[in-house]
C-alpha cells in the first residue's frame, strides 16, 4: 500500500533539513503549478511505497498568503495519509499555533520536535508525554541536523497513516467560543465527513470564503457570527486566533520548563553587533563587498571566462599549467608585431610604397619576392617604436634586420604550452571535419547548437559560486537581517530589502542577478525585482558604453557613470510606476518577518541548495536560450545572395539584415533609424557585447576590439551626440539577452508575467530613448517635429504615473485567479 | 492608549487591542501578537524603520506603519 506523508511546519523550523534526511537523494524539485513556490517530493529512504511531500514553510493556514493557500489545498484536496508536523522546540509557542490548525483537519498528525539539542543547551525541558496527551497526537523529539530521531519519526508517521481513529480528542477553546462552534457543527450534519466537521465549522466561523465557496450547500451562519462578534467585540477571525494562542499558552505552561537564567544566547550577542544602529550598515557593506568580489569579479569571472572561452571556446590550460609561459610568449610575439608595424609606418613616411608588403603580410603564405623587394628598398630606415609596459612607455629602435626578424616570428599556439585541453567547439569541429559532413550542418551544430548550449551553460559556474553565498546567507540567518536593514529604502519603490542582492549581482551579470531574487518570499516584491534587475548595466553592456563614449563623446568620463545612473533611475521610476498599477497595487501582507536565530549551516545543505537552484536554471531557462540562439543563427547566416537563397558570406545579405531594414523605421524617432543600428540592437539579444561586434561587421571590419575602436570614426559620422546617447540608453534598458530572459522565465514561472516583464522593459527603453532624443535634439538646435510633441506628452505621462495616488484593491484577485488556474 | 510604534527601545509592554482588519490583522495575530501577549522592543533598524521585537520567545521585525495598529499598555 502506498502512503503519502505531508511534511508541514513553520519556516526556519528545519523542515528542509528533515526532508533531506528523510528522503536522501531521492527527491524531485519543481514548482507548484503556475506559481514560483517550490514543490519538493521524495521517496522515504528504504521505503519505495512511501512518498514524502514537502509543503511550503507556513505559519498558519489562513487564506491570505500564497504558500498557505497551496498548503491548505494540498492537505484538503490530495488528502495525504498522515501529516508529519515539524516543530521548532526552541520556539515552541508560535510553532504550536500551526499544529493546532493541522490537528483540526481530521488527518492523523505526528509531531517531530526539532532542535532538541538547543533546547537542552538552554537548560529548558519539555514533557512530551503530557504534551502528547494534551494535543492528542504522538510526539517524537528529533535533531534533524544530527539525524537523531528522524528514523523513529518516519516510523511513527507510517504506522499512524493507517489508523484513521477519528479524532477522539481535539483541543477545546473557551466554553464561550465553543458554544458557537457547536451550533455551526450541527448545521454541517451530512454535508462534510464527521472528522472534518470541526475544521469546517471553525473556518466558516472565521468567515474563510475560500473554504465556504468550496462547500456544497453552505448553511447560513451569519446570525451566529453576528452574535459572537457582538459578545466578544471583535471579529470572529481574531476571536479564534486569540483562543488558539490562549490554548497554546496553557499547554506550554503545563508541559514546558524554562530555565530561570535568561542570559543572552550566542545568537543574541551576534545580533547585537550585526544589526547595531551604527555598525549594521558598515558590516552590511563589507558582506556585500565580499559576495560581489568573489562571485562577480574574481572567482565568478574566472569561472565564466573558463566556461565561455575555454570549455565553449578554443580551449584552456588544465589547472593553468602552461598559461604563464604562453602569456609570456604571446607578449613577445605582440612586441614583434608592434615593431613590424612601426617599421612599415616609418617606411611609408619616407615615401616608400608599402602596399605590397602589407598585402604580403596579411596573406597566410607571404609573397617572398614582395618581402625581399620591400626589405631592399627600406634597408637604410630605422624606426622608433613606442612600447607600453608596466614601467611606462619605452622607445625602441627598429632596424631593417629587426624588421626581418619580427615578421619571421610566429604567433604562439596555446596548445604548445603545458597541458592544453581543447574546447568543445574545437573537438566537435575536428570530428565533423573527419566525418566530412555538409557545411550547413557543421554551422548548425557549431554556431547554432553548441553556441546555444554554451550560452546556457556558460553562466552556470559563476551562478553556482553565487548560489553558495546565497544559501549560506539564507541558512545562517543573515538574509533576514538584510531585509531588516534595507527595508526602509527599498519598500518605497515596491521592492524588498532583499532586492539589494539581485541588483548588486546584476552589475556583474543579470542572469545570476535575476536568479538571486529567489530569496524574496513576497511574490509581488519578487516579480518587481525580477522586472527591474536587468536595468542595471551588466558587464556585457560595458563594451556598448565604451563604444558610444569613445566614438561619439570622445571618451568623456561622465558617460559610464551616467549609464549606471540611468539604470538606477530606471529601477526607481519603474518601481514607483508599477507599484501604482493594478498588477502590483496594495499590499495585503504586511512586512512582519521572523528574525531567526543565527546558526552555522551544514556544508551538505548549502551544496544541495546550490545544486537545486543551478539545475533548475539549466532545465527551465535552457530551452528558451537554446531555441532563440538557433533562430538567430539561422537569420544571421541565411539569406538571398546572388539571386538564390542559402548560406550567406556577407551579413549584409542575411535575413537579419532584411528584417533590420524593415524594423529600422521604428527606431527613427529615437534618432537611429539606420538599419545597421537596428540589427546591432537585435543581435544584442544573444549577448549584449555582440552589439559592438555586429557594428564592426556591418561597417566592414572582420573583427573589432572589445570597445570597437576601429569603427569610432564611421560611427561618429553616422550618429549625432543625442542619437548616440539615445542608442546607448535603449540598449541598456531594453529586453536583456536570451540567457537573462531565460532566467526571468524561470523565476516568473509564468508565460504572461515573462512577456509582461520583457514587454515593459522594451517599451520603457523606447519611451526613455525617445524623450532623450527628441528633447535633446531640439535643445541642441535640431528641427522641431511632431515626435517632439509626442515626447513631451510621454514625459507628462511618466510624471503623472509617478505622482498619481495609490490604487489599492484588486491585488488579491490576481493571486486568486492564478491559483484557480491550476 | 499608546501604540507599539511609540514604545521606546528596551521596554516591555502588553497588547491591549489590535486595530485594522483582514489579511494584515490576521498576519500580525498569526505571528503571536494577540491580546495579552507580552512584547519586548529590542531595537530600531539603522535607518529608523522597521523595529525588532521579542514576542512569545522569538524575534520579529515589524514596520512602524503596522506597529501603529497595535494598542499596548
Amino acid at each position: 500500500m502506498s502512503i503519502k506523508i505531508a511534511l508541514a511546519g513553520n519556516p526556519n523550523s528545519g523542515k528542509t533539513t528533515l526532508f533531506n534526511a528523510l528522503t536522501g537523494s531521492n527527491q524531485f524539485v519543481g514548482n507548484w503549478p503556475g506559481v514560483t513556490v517550490e514543490k519538493k517530493e521524495g521517496k522515504l529512504k528504504g521505503e519505495k511505497d512511501v512518498t514524502v511531500m514537502d509543503l511550503p514553510g507556513i505559519y498558519s493556514l489562513s487564506p491570505y498568503t500564497l504558500e498557505e493557500v497551496i498548503a491548505r489545498n494540498y492537505l484538503m484536496g490530495d488528502s495525504p495519509d498522515v501529516i508529519l508536523n515539524i516543530v521548532d522546540g526552541s520556539n515552541i509557542e508560535r510553532n504550536l499555533y500551526l499544529t493546532t490548525q493541522l490537528i483540526e483537519l481530521g488527518i492523523p498528525v505526528v509531531m517531530a520536535v526539532n532542535m532538541m539539542d538547543l533546547v537542552k543547551k538552554n537548560g529548558d525541558s519539555i514533557d512530551f508525554d503530557k504534551m502528547s496527551k494534551e494535543l492528542g497526537c504522538s510526539i517524537v523529539p528529533i535533531s534533524a541536523l544530527k539525524g537523531t530521531g528522524v528514523k523513529e519519526a518516519a516510523k511513527k508517521a507510517v504506522s499512524a497513516a493507517g489508523s484513521v481513529k477519528t479524532r477522539a480528542k481535539v483541543h477545546k477553546f473557551d466554553a464561550g467560543v465553543e458554544k458557537y462552534i457547536e451550533r455551526i457543527c450541527e448545521k454541517l450534519d451530512g454535508i462534510v465527513p464527521e472528522e472534518q466537521k470541526r475544521f469546517y465549522s471553525i473556518k466558516l466561523f472565521e468567515r474563510d470564503d475560500k473554504i465556504g465557496n468550496a462547500l456544497p450547500g453552505v448553511p447560513d451562519i451569519s446570525q451566529i457570527i453576528k452574535e459572537a462578534e457582538d459578545e466578544f467585540d471583535d471579529d470572529t477571525e481574531s476571536i479564534i486566533t486569540n483562543e488558539r494562542y490562549n490554548y497554546i499558552s496553557s499547554v506550554v505552561k503545563s508541559c514546558c520548563r524554562k530555565s530561570k537564567k535568561s542570559s543572552d544566547t550566542t545568537s543574541d550577542k551576534i545580533d547585537r553587533i550585526v544589526t547595531n544602529r551604527w555598525l549594521a550598515l558598515p558590516i552590511f557593506a563589507v558582506v556585500m563587498f565580499v559576495v560581489y568580489f568573489v562571485s562577480v569579479t574574481t572567482i565568478g569571472t574566472w569561472a565564466t571566462d573558463w566556461a565561455n572561452d575555454g570549455l565553449f571556446g578554443d580551449g584552456w590550460h588544465l589547472f593553468g599549467i602552461g598559461s604563464a609561459a604562453y602569456e609570456e610568449s604571446l607578449g613577445d610575439w605582440e612586441l614583434e608585431q608592434l615593431k613590424a608595424e612601426a617599421f612599415i609606418a616609418a617606411a611609408e613616411e619616407e615615401g616608400l610604397n608599402v602596399d605590397g608588403i602589407n598585402e604580403a603580410l596579411e596573406s597566410d603564405e607571404p609573397d617572398e619576392a614582395a618581402v625581399a623587394a620591400f626589405l631592399e628598398s627600406a634597408a637604410g630606415i630605422t624606426a622608433d617604436a613606442e612600447v607600453e609596459s608596466d614601467d611606462g612607455t619605452e622607445a625602441l629602435m627598429v632596424s631593417a634586420a629587426d624588421f626581418e626578424a619580427a615578421i619571421a616570428a610566429e604567433e604562439p599556439d596555446p596548445a604548445d604550452f603545458g597541458v592544453w585541453v581543447p574546447g568543445i567547439p574545437v573537438i566537435l569541429g575536428n570530428a565533423l571535419e573527419t566525418l566530412g559532413t555538409a557545411e550547413w550542418l557543421n554551422s548548425l551544430i557549431l554556431d547554432g547548437i553548441v553556441a546555444g548550449v554554451g550560452a546556457v551553460l556558460g553562466f552556470v559556474p559563476q551562478m553556482l559560486v553565487l548560489f553558495i553565498f546565497l544559501a549560506f546567507l539564507e541558512s545562517c540567518g543573515y538574509m533576514a537581517r538584510i531585509a531588516f536593514i534595507m527595508d526602509r529604502i527599498f519598500r518605497k519603490f515596491g521592492l524588498s530589502g532583499k532586492s539589494f542582492i539581485p541588483m548588486l549581482i546584476g552589475t556583474g551579470c543579470g542572469v545570476p542577478g535575476v536568479m538571486a531574487s529567489r530569496t524574496i518570499e513576497n511574490e509581488r516584491d519578487r516579480r518587481m525585482t525580477i522586472m527591474t534587475t536587468t536595468f542595471i548595466p551588466c558587464s556585457a553592456k560595458l563594451p556598448i558604453i565604451a563604444l558610444i563614449a569613445g566614438a561619439i563623446f570622445g571618451g568623456a568620463p561622465w558617460v559610464a557613470p551616467s549609464a549606471y545612473f540611468v539604470g538606477v533611475a530606471a529601477i526607481i521610476v519603474s518601481g514607483i510606476i508599477l507599484k501604482k498599477t493594478k498588477m502590483f497595487a496594495g499590499d495585503p501582507a504586511p512586512f512582519v518577518m521572523e528574525l531567526p536565530a543565527y546558526h552555522m549551516p551544514t556544508v551538505g545543505n548549502v551544496l544541495r541548495s546550490m545544486w537545486e537552484r543551478g539545475w533548475s536554471f539549466i532545465k527551465k531557462a535552457g530551452t528558451i536560450i537554446l531555441l532563440s540562439t538557433i533562430v538567430l543563427w539561422f537569420l544571421q547566416g541565411y539569406g538571398f545572395e546572388d539571386g538564390s537563397f542559402g548560406m550567406v558570406e556577407d551579413l549584409n545579405n542575411s535575413l537579419l539584415a532584411a528584417i533590420g531594414g524593415v524594423i529600422a523605421p521604428i527606431f527613427a524617432p529615437l534618432g537611429w533609424g539606420d538599419w545597421r543600428a537596428a540589427v546591432a540592437a537585435v543581435t544584442g539579444l544573444i549577448a549584449k557585447e555582440n552589439v559592438v561586434g555586429t557594428f564592426g561587421i556591418l561597417y566592414g571590419f572582420a573583427e573589432v576590439a572589445e570597445d570597437g575602436a576601429e569603427i569610432w570614426g564611421t560611427l561618429a559620422a553616422d550618429f549625432s551626440a543625442v542619437a548616440g546617447y539615445s542608442f546607448l540608453v535603449f540598449n541598456l534598458l531594453c529586453a536583456p539577452c536570451f540567457a537573462a530572459i531565460g532566467a526571468i522565465k524561470r523565476e516568473m514561472n509564468n508565460a504572461k508575467w515573462t512577456w509582461f516583464a520583457i514587454g515593459y522593459q522594451t517599451v520603457f527603453a523606447y519611451v526613455v530613448s525617445l524623450c532623450i532624443y527628441q528633447i535633446g535634439n531640439l535643445l541642441s538646435g535640431g528641427g522641431f517635429s511632431l515626435w517632439f510633441i509626442a515626447a513631451l506628452i510621454l514625459v507628462a505621462l511618466i510624471i503623472y504615473l509617478l505622482v498619481r495616488p495609490y490604487n489599492d484593491s484588486h491585488s488579491l484577485k490576481l493571486g486568486k485567479k492564478m491559483f484557480n488556474a491550476q | 492608549m499608546d501604540t507599539l510604534k511609540d514604545v521606546p527601545v528596551g521596554q516591555t509592554v502588553r497588547v491591549l487591542k489590535l486595530e485594522g482588519e483582514g489579511a494584515v490583522k490576521r498576519r500580525i495575530m498569526d505571528m503571536g501578537i494577540t491580546r495579552g501577549a507580552e512584547i519586548f522592543v529590542r531595537k530600531v533598524a539603522p535607518l529608523g524603520d522597521p523595529i525588532e521585537i521579542t514576542v512569545r520567545g522569538y524575534e520579529l521585525s515589524i514596520r512602524k506603519a503596522d506597529a501603529q495598529m497595535i494598542k499596548v499598555g
